[in-house]
């Protein structure tokens, strides 16, 4: 095969990605001390500058002999990331100017970007090999990223969990796609699906190569790594991972599953099924009894994972759209979420849902703010939340699966129980030494405000939905 | 006509803005705001009207403009629930008709709430509700209408209970709210048949009886009646709650516990119209597949006006008179509906249907805003406290006056011509209808003769020197009312809306006219012989006489008392607290054991999160292997 160079400039969201890491990697390097100050505004500036110029779809195509594939949904999905990351760079500014972590301003942006190139390359992969090698671009400055308050013992503790963990998965995934190769003899997507019969040999690989998947979406029993690595993860890294990792991760899984294994499906819509369940409900049995308020939205990032699996399971067009569609209001509502708890972490230190009694009375905004999160994240209409599972809890029942649809549908209820647990916390429960009054600095509170935005409106204004159906449908 | 939009979002748009900061701005600046905003809205509205209407027709009718549409929510490719705009005869008709009484109510709120607490937030209110009542009518799709109708609902509640500190409203908003929404239930259940069967939710497919759609429908049985005919029906249900139709009309009386301004904009003129505009927006399918349902909406529009009528000459509260006469009055609507046929000569009833709401609306705001001018000096809602009153208020005397004037059906008023194409309809359709209702007219002219005596004439009230003509912002509203109540008769109705959309020429019919005026001119007389020296001998006397037939009269024939019957000894007591008995120990027993089984079970499962990361590695590997000899082997 022979490569043309010239194909590289098709990679339009890639290049660009890569352009503005480099800005900001010479920024850190060569910015003079007084500049830094604005190092925030810079970074988030060219990641919105690339957002922006990534939100516009091309027509499909295929690169470097189906390498690289391009299909206009991923536009989307890739907007939806890069909206997110920018989001969390916006919050994480308070804490990056704290004393320790100053001076390593610069490498945290360079983690996250390229971590999220990774995802780019994942997502638009056309070859296990590619996939694997955006997987792992991904997976390591994402350990850096855990590790990154490295002086605390939590931070570091996290941080190798986390490396062991993601070895391990991705350890078991390889294997998988061996067997793969093994069986199949090519790795390319396109050519894999005539070449699987279902042979016990090629549902293991599958297995195998699910499990890495589902580690990086946190779906039980793979999901055992999620609270302790949030807990200890500064909290912009764990927003980080409860998005942008799980939601990239999702799409990969949708369009592999239909797109590589379609022949086998018999079997893994039955695995999914199974793991969906017990996703969300083990999920949320956990989620219950939890008090630290990392810990908890670690238990609830897990039971949206297992909504996220329900827009998987049928693999259909309307699957795709509900899935992306939910990915882009989970992002608004957890980031919402993250920022309020970021912005009080920061302040006082306090991370304890206890804690946060009686916030209403002293920071309303916050308090609101995180109500209207927790609203949207349970589903309650007229948030954005409700008509994300509405559509995922249609596109599964219009494949036929009405009792897991009704199974989640129950375990709608219970998460409603936990999610207002903290709302009657904060606007209930008396308490004689609130959080303190504060005001968080301009970017956290514009983050905020533009999720805020997202909850209330992605819900209401109908043609997001439809915009991605038309992009979804316009897949197959 | 794009900018019809600006209609609905401007009300709604000062609904948030008041709702959110009109704690912050002063009550006078809140006030202007929302009247500037409607002020715009019903320019608009007036623009819109004008040019829809002098429009080239096609076909001889005015074609419908829909110069907004988008789909919100789609569940298939076929069914989905749009929103959008819907400009026809009757929908330019209601822009400008509640446009109008809004602004009015408006600019008369403004000196009736003043100094009161939460000026702005009534006025944000005021603002909601325009919004709806007008989302209402622009539907261009009976799941919008219902949107907004839920909506009217809701902004009617909070304006009924707007004094919440008074237990009479709070009380009055939940029982408006309740049977509302009870009724609606029926519309509900409408919509889902209708939709159902015919596979759409927009008028366009709806309101066109021969879209293959409905006719194919229409071959559709259930329990011996069309679906078409029970859906329709239950449309009718959801109408009848809305309009206050017996017997259903129960919360409207007890509605007037809210702010004067509130009863003549929402509980006089326009939002107690929407099941006539409902009736009537889906006439088209009524006239075609239900006649039977029809000739229902017929009878319980002619029972509901001579019952409303028949207990309106024995209140006291001026407001309850009026709400009263209100239900009475939209049962004139519904009965014009009902006899109604389509295109022509047949569809004088609908012509007169909608003229009589275009014209009640006019006239009954300014009844109401009258009697917010009178109590707004006298303190009372009583007749007693009044008496005498034209010499100090002579403005609101006159304005009164030429309301009663309207209703009453005396010649070259609005309410002569509006309510002489329903008679005359009705006529036609059996002489016994006509012949009743005519009566039911007489019955008007007499009740509301006898308000007009014992509030301006009669015995003088004990502090009549102490009263005195409303402030200049609430009287210009009712200089202007009344004015529109003197010419709007002679508007050419019949050319601008018809059941078919076919310019229909209204003749006033000689015979009917004179029986109409003579029987009105009866009731005044009589109302004068009976009320106007201010003695009261023989309305006391005939009261002496026949005990039983006043007691129940004043005690509106005991429908509360049955409804509260109906609720309190049999919904209450034989199935609700049953059903609570069994919510509270059967359901709720099952759900603490069943929170108990998952504080136990995740009590045991924490074994896994021990934070060890080899432990975490074993799991995930026998996850792996678990799931995999799962799929290989089974």
């Amino acid at each position: 095969m022979i490569i043309d160079y010239s194909q590289m400039l098709h990679l339009r969201d890639e290049l660009s990605l890569t352009v503005v890491l480099l800005l900001v990697l010479l920024f850190d390097l060569f910015a003079p001390a007084r500049a830094r100050r604005w190092f925030q505004t810079v970074a988030c500036g060219l990641v919105c500058v690339h957002a922006i110029g990534g939100l516009f779809p091309m027509e499909g195509f295929t690169l470097f002999g189906g390498m690289y594939v391009y299909t206009p949904v991923m536009t989307v999905v890739k907007s939806i990331l890069a909206i997110g990351t920018l989001l969390v760079m916006m919050q994480a500014g308070e804490w990056l100017r704290r004393e320790d972590t100053r001076i390593k301003q610069g490498e945290f942006y360079f983690l996250t970007l390229s971590t999220l190139l990774g995802m780019y390359f994942m997502i638009s992969a056309g070859n296990f090999l590619m996939f694997f090698i955006g997987l792992e671009t991904a997976s390591v400055p994402m350990a850096a990223l855990v590790a990154f308050d490295k002086y605390r013992h939590r931070s570091y503790e996290a941080g190798a969990k986390y490396i062991v963990s993601a070895l391990f998965a991705s350890g078991l995934m390889l294997y998988g796609i061996s067997l793969v190769y093994g069986t199949a003899g090519t790795l390319y997507f396109d050519d894999i699906p005539a070449l699987l019969s279902g042979t016990p040999l090629q549902i293991m690989a599958f297995v195998f190569f699910f499990s890495g998947l589902a580690f990086k979406m946190s779906l039980v029993p793979f999901h055992l790594w999620t609270a302790d690595v949030y807990e200890g993860a500064p909290t912009g890294v764990a927003a980080y991972l409860s998005v942008v990792s799980k939601g990239a991760a999702a799409f990969v899984l949708f369009t592999i599953l239909t797109k590589v294994f379609a022949p086998i499906a018999a079997q893994w819509q039955w695995i999914l099924y199974g793991v969906t369940i017990a996703t969300i409900t083990v999920a949320n049995l956990f989620a219950i009894r939890q008090r630290n308020i990392k810990r908890f939205f670690a238990f609830s990032s897990v039971s949206q994972a297992g909504y996220l699996l329900l827009g998987v399971v049928g693999g259909t067009a309307a699957g795709m759209t509900a899935l992306v569609y939910y990915l882009a209001v989970y992002v608004a509502a957890n980031l919402a979420a993250f920022g309020v708890i970021a912005a009080i972490e920061q302040r006082t230190g306090k991370v304890s849902i206890d804690d946060y009694a009686g916030l209403y009375r002293t920071n309303p905004r916050l308090a609101l703010t995180m109500m209207l999160a927790l609203f949207s994240l349970a589903g309650i209409p007229p948030f954005a939340g409700f008509f994300s599972k509405f559509f995922i809890f249609m596109a599964a029942a219009g494949s036929g699966y009405y009792v897991l649809v009704l199974i989640a549908l129950l375990n709608t209820v219970v998460s409603l129980y936990y999610y207002l647990l903290v709302v009657k916390a904060m606007f209930i429960t008396p308490n004689d030494s609130p959080i303190t009054a504060f005001r968080s600095d301009g970017c956290t509170r514009l983050s905020l405000a533009v999720c805020v935005a997202g909850i209330l409106l992605l819900g209401v204004v109908s043609s997001v939905q439809g915009g991605i159906a038309l992009v979804s449908y316009g897949m197959n | 006509m794009e900018y019809t939009l600006i209609i609905i979002l401007l009300p709604l748009a000062m609904f948030l803005l008041l709702g959110l900061a009109g704690g912050r701005l002063a009550p006078r600046t809140a006030g202007l705001l929302g009247t500037a905003a409607m002020a715009a809205a019903t320019a608009a509205a007036y623009t819109a009207a004008w040019e829809y209407f002098t429009q080239p027709r096609t076909g001889g009718v005015f074609p419908a403009v829909v110069p907004f549409d988008t789909v919100w929510l789609r569940f298939t490719q076929t069914l989905h629930i749009d929103l959008g705009i819907l400009l026809d005869p009757i929908s330019v008709m209601m822009l400008v008709v509640i446009t109008t009484v809004s602004l009015m109510v408006h600019i008369y709120s403004f000196g009736y709430m003043k100094g009161e607490r939460g000026f702005q937030r009534y006025y944000a209110f005021l603002a909601l509700f325009s919004a709806s009542m007008l989302g209402l009518v622009v539907a261009p799709n009976i799941f919008q209408m219902y949107i907004f109708w839920e909506l009217v609902g809701v902004s009617s509640y909070l304006l009924i209970g707007f004094y919440y500190t008074k237990p009479a409203a709070v009380a009055a908003s939940k029982k408006a709210f309740i049977v509302t929404r009870f009724a609606d239930l029926g519309f509900l259940l409408g919509i889902l048949t209708l939709s159902y069967w015919t596979g759409s939710f927009g008028f366009d497919v709806l309101c066109d009886p021969q879209a293959p759609a409905v006719a194919s429908a229409a071959g559709r049985t259930f329990l011996g009646g069309s679906v078409l005919a029970w859906g329709l029906a239950l449309c009718f249900v959801g109408g009848a709650g809305k309009s206050a139709m017996f017997p259903l009309h129960i919360w409207l009386p007890d509605a007037m516990e809210g702010p004067t301004p509130v009863s003549a904009l929402i509980h006089a003129a326009t939002m107690v119209v929407a099941g006539v505009f409902l009736v009537a927006r889906l006439f088209p399918l009524y006239a075609a597949y239900a006649p039977g349902v029809l000739t229902g909406i017929a009878c319980v529009g002619a029972f509901t006006a001579l019952y409303a009528a028949a207990v309106a000459t024995v209140q006291t509260d001026i407001k309850r008179v009026l709400a009263f006469s209100t239900i009475s009055q939209i049962g004139f609507m519904m009965a014009g509906l009902g006899v109604s046929g389509m295109g022509g000569h047949a569809g004088t009833g609908y012509v007169g249907a909608m003229f009589h709401l275009f014209t009640h609306a006019m006239f009954k705001a300014l009844l109401f805003l009258c009697a917010g001018a009178i109590i707004h000096t006298v303190h009372s809602n009583e007749m007693g406290a009044m008496g005498g009153l034209w010499r100090r208020l002579p403005l609101t005397h006159a304005a009164f006056l030429v309301a009663c004037l309207a209703i009453a059906g005396i010649p070259f008023f609005s309410g002569f011509f509006s309510k002489d194409e329903i008679l005359a309809a009705c006529f036609a359709y059996s002489p016994a209808m006509g012949w009743f209702m005519s009566g039911v007219a007489a019955l008007t002219a007499f009740y509301m003769f006898r308000l007009y005596y014992n509030i301006f004439w009669g015995r003088p009230a004990a502090n009549l020197a102490e009263m005195h003509e409303a402030p200049a912002a609430m009287t210009v509203p009712l200089v202007i009312l009344a004015s529109i109540t003197c010419v709007a008769g002679f508007i050419p109705f019949g050319e601008f809306v018809s059941s078919d959309g076919l310019p229909y020429r209204i003749v006033l019919d000689g015979g009917v006219a004179a029986t109409s005026v003579v029987l009105a001119l009866a009731g005044i007389g009589l109302a004068t012989w009976f009320y106007a020296d201010g003695r009261q001998r023989i309305p006391d006397g005939l009261a002496a006489a026949l005990p039983r037939l006043h007691r129940a009269a004043a005690n509106r024939f005991y429908i509360d008392n049955a409804w509260l019957f109906v609720t309190r000894r049999i919904i209450f007591d034989r199935v609700s607290a049953p059903l609570a008995w069994f919510d509270r120990h059967a359901i709720d027993g099952a759900l603490d054991a069943l929170a108990r089984g998952a504080q136990g079970l995740s009590f045991v499962i924490r074994k896994f999160q021990s934070g060890n990361v080899q432990e975490y590695a074993l799991v995930f590997l026998l996850g792996v292997l678990v799931i995999t000899a799962l799929a290989v082997f089974i």
